[in-house]
């Protein structure tokens, strides 16, 4: 690990200075993915400006019903909050099928939603990535890719999104809000996030010398008929190789609204709204969610070794949308898939 | 396909930067009780400034990245990976290592319950398992055996002790 200096933030402002002022500075909360970068040597801040103090723990109700989360609550304290459990129990199942509870204890939102992917080849600093240090090229697209994107990829990076907390924000339309020196701002969660294209080194559209303060939830949870199924190597503690929260509102079988995301498939959480048009208006039906699966599919495309996850997508998207529809999520101590 | 390649790139500023950067910073941890001031580099993590600079060596160093749970001690009551944390970050903490569970000479009833389970072999992620387990237990939210397998995901032991290990905790949990 290289050395640094470490300075602690008074105040949002202040944070947003410091980080203005050293152009090699990182902010610091949960620490539990950048410590672990620092050690790989892949990231090599000159100053740590820890943000772990500042008072952005709360969450509170929202005016139009909806909720507004600080952006260091820890993922465990968000997973159990009454109000998550209750209106968002889709978020609350995402971040428990994440990481550990010793992680989560650590891990901030805010962080959540910047840590960086756990590509083989952006870690191991011995070979080349397009992500860690631009134009040296992509070992993945010609290398070790099982775990790699099948969806908006490039040829510059095939590297996917690692959080899961992140997938059903995208599906719960959360919002994220940012303060920079000049202004705040709000990035919807669509936007947050952002394809490889020709620049994988900048994973979102936050500005260097902006800070998340807050991610917001409108108020629609879905807490009747949702889902969030991780499909895995291991049964808890690993990585997604397809992971779909999938969500519905019903009026008897129809579906009248519907969500659906997937993590472990892309640089970003990959929601399709043109998927979720499909199912509107339909029945419930197995013939509704074998359509919804091949549009959301419609693209998809597989390298050497990652070609399976087109499949294994397909059919967790069918199967997350009938344990949506049927109000039986997937648990996350029980692994067994119903 | 693997090129040669120069070494990843320190930014042109960091040895201007660097020059500055101070030797130690003075930290205050309440370790098992015990209040305790020590000067540590940015740089050390809570696992090391324990292990090498307090001498606490029953927390384990692992992996040194936070996937084999082996560091994990109870900061201000909740656990965590002590590996990916800077000392520094946890000035004003009460840190609690497997050093500090057992009180007045009597074992913890989750290190009794380990003994009554043989819930180890090599030993050398008991001390991660039981910290993590008695985190579990203040948690409160493991009522099956499934829970607790799930919830303790987080500390592997590759000797394969896991069936006692869920024994040892579901003892321990009767008890309190």
């Amino acid at each position: 690990m290289i050395d640094f200096q470490y300075a602690r933030a008074n105040d949002v402002a202040d944070a947003v200075r410091q980080m203005a002022a050293d152009p090699t500075a990182k902010f610091i909360a949960g620490g539990t993915n950048l410590i672990d970068l620092m050690k790989e040597d892949v990231e090599r801040p000159s100053r740590l400006i820890d943000i772990s103090r500042l008072p952005l723990k709360a969450i509170e109700e929202t005016a139009d019903g909806g909720l507004r989360i600080g952006a260091l609550v820890p993922n465990s304290d968000l997973a159990y909050h009454p109000l998550i459990e209750q209106r968002y129990p889709m978020l609350a199942s995402a971040i428990l099928a994440g990481a550990s509870q010793q992680l989560r204890n650590m891990a901030s939102t805010g962080g959540n939603l910047l840590q960086r992917t756990r590509c083989y080849y952006f870690y191991d600093i011995a070979t080349p990535c397009n992500k860690r240090e631009p134009g040296s090229g992509c070992s993945a697209i010609n290398g070790l890719n099982r775990i790699h994107a099948i969806l908006g990829a490039s040829e510059a990076c095939i590297a996917t999104h690692p959080s899961d907390m992140c997938v059903a924000l995208a599906a719960l339309d959360a919002k994220v809000h940012v303060t920079g020196p000049a202004r705040e701002r709000t990035i919807g969660f669509a936007e947050f996030h952002r394809l490889p294209g020709n620049t994988p080194q900048r994973d979102t559209n936050l500005h260097r010398d902006e800070i998340v303060t807050a991610v917001e939830l409108p108020a629609r949870g879905f807490a009747s008929n949702y889902t969030y199924l991780k499909l895995r190597d291991r049964l808890s503690y690993a990585f997604a190789l397809v992971s779909i929260a999938a969500a519905l509102e019903l009026e008897g079988s129809t579906i009248k609204e519907a969500r659906l995301a997937l993590g472990g498939v892309a640089h970003k959480p990959w929601r399709d709204t043109a998927a979720e048009a499909a199912l509107r208006g339909q029945a419930a039906e197995q013939a509704a969610f074998m359509h919804a699966a091949d549009l959301m599919l419609r693209d998809a495309r597989g390298y050497a070794h990652n070609s399976f996850k087109i499949e294994l997508a397909r059919r967790g998207i069918v199967r997350a949308l009938t344990q949506a529809a049927r109000g039986t999520p997937q648990s996350q101590a029980n692994k067994n898939i119903l | 396909m693997l090129r040669t390649r120069t070494p990843h790139a320190i930014h042109p500023d960091h040895h201007r930067l660097r020059a500055r950067v101070p030797e130690k910073m003075p930290v205050a941890l309440n370790v098992n009780g015990v209040e305790t001031r020590l000067k540590v580099a940015p740089w050390t993590t809570l696992l090391d400034a324990l292990r090498d600079h307090l001498d606490l060596t029953g927390t384990k160093k692992g992996c040194d990245h936070g996937q084999c749970g082996a560091c994990t001690v109870l900061v201000d009551g909740r656990r965590i990976n002590s590996c990916l944390t800077f000392a520094v970050m946890q000035d004003g903490a009460h840190v609690t290592t497997i050093e500090g569970l057992a009180a007045n000479g009597a074992l913890h009833a989750l290190q009794q319950a380990f003994i009554d389970h043989d819930a180890f072999q090599c030993g050398y992620c008991t001390p991660g398992q039981i910290c993590s387990a008695a985190g579990l237990i203040a948690e409160g939210r493991a009522k099956s055996a499934d829970e607790i397998r799930e919830l303790m995901s987080g500390n592997i032991c590759r000797c394969g002790a896991y069936p006692n290990i869920v024994a040892a905790i579901q003892q321990a949990m009767g008890r309190s």
